[in-house]
């Protein structure tokens, strides 16, 4: 049970349930952990907040820029791919990239999406795969009639997408980071400032009545 | 897209990057808007306070953004 008691807000005691398990449902889904407490208004707002940061952010960055390192997880390659690290943050929303990383350590075809095709939180080639046997190669910006090749797939969307690319990563990994701050809001309640408390008198002062002595 | 469909050559690409740029501000502001209403929301319970917070915290975000980027144009001057 915690208590919020802001000076501008009456006391409120919260029934946290189980706290851990509120933890668990609010980085599963952002706001359900909330929803589970019985706060459903907090738990609507984390949803809309965070989920929609989170997709909005895939939908700029064209559903590239939320996806994990195909290393392995212990290996110094895998924090080259750090974003991730904080875009898992919001949960369910962000494991799709770890079923496309799997699939690609096993050499499985991608998920493909209706519309989006298997770029939807798939790591990028770094060797052309039997189907592009031009290499990674997009029309140049400047003269359409040319074409440029690309070290690699993620140099290409680079390229492609120029610095949407960067506002989609920054976008979906300040999402992960908030659900962060809500989780351990499902977990201890509001972080409060307890107002200051009037000052007690000291026991060690002198007696006034000693005083006139 | 309009951009495929024009022939841009290299010189009106920066001349249009240029026009485009102050475009690309607007996405802060659904970011500054979730960021400060989640914050906010972590700190009060009640919808009251928490937009009244959420309101001050994103002045307070645009206040300190508008600043380093007054630092940042002030440094190129001076470059």
């Amino acid at each position: 049970m915690a208590k919020a008691s802001p000076s501008d807000e009456t006391t409120l005691e919260i029934n946290l349930k189980d706290p851990r398990l509120a933890a668990f449902l609010a980085w599963l889904v952002p706001g359900l952990g909330h929803v589970y407490q019985g706060r459903t208004g907090k738990g609507i707002l984390f949803f809309a907040c965070i989920v929609g940061t989170f997709f909005y952010g895939l939908y700029i960055g064209d559903g590239r820029v939320v996806y994990a390192s195909t290393a392995d997880v212990f290996s110094r390659q895998f924090l080259e791919r750090w974003q991730y690290l904080c875009q898992v943050g919001v949960g369910l929303p962000a494991l799709p990239a770890v079923v496309q990383r799997e699939r690609m350590r096993n050499n499985k075809e991608p998920l493909q999406l209706p519309v989006i095709g298997d770029k939807f939180m798939r790591p990028p080639y770094k060797q052309p795969p039997a189907e592009m046997p031009g290499g990674f190669e997009s029309p140049d910006q400047t003269d359409r009639r040319r074409r440029v090749h690309h070290p690699d797939e993620l140099a290409q969307w680079h390229y492609e997408q120029g610095e949407y690319f960067e506002i989609g990563t920054v976008f979906t990994v300040i999402a992960g980071l908030l659900n962060v701050l809500a989780i351990f809001d499902a977990y201890g309640g509001p972080l409060v400032v307890p107002p200051e408390e009037p000052k007690k008198p000291d026991d060690k002062s002198p007696d006034p009545s000693s005083d006139a002595k | 897209m309009m951009l495929e469909s024009l022939e841009l050559n290299s010189a009106a690409l920066p001349l249009l990057m240029a026009m485009l740029g102050p475009l690309r501000l607007w996405y802060a502001v659904p970011l500054v808007t979730s960021v400060s209403l989640v914050c906010a929301a972590t700190r009060h319970e009640e919808m009251g306070p928490i937009v009244i917070h959420a309101a001050r915290f994103a002045l307070w975000i645009l206040v300190f953004m508008a600043i380093v980027a007054a630092v940042i144009q002030l440094l190129t001057w001076l470059q």
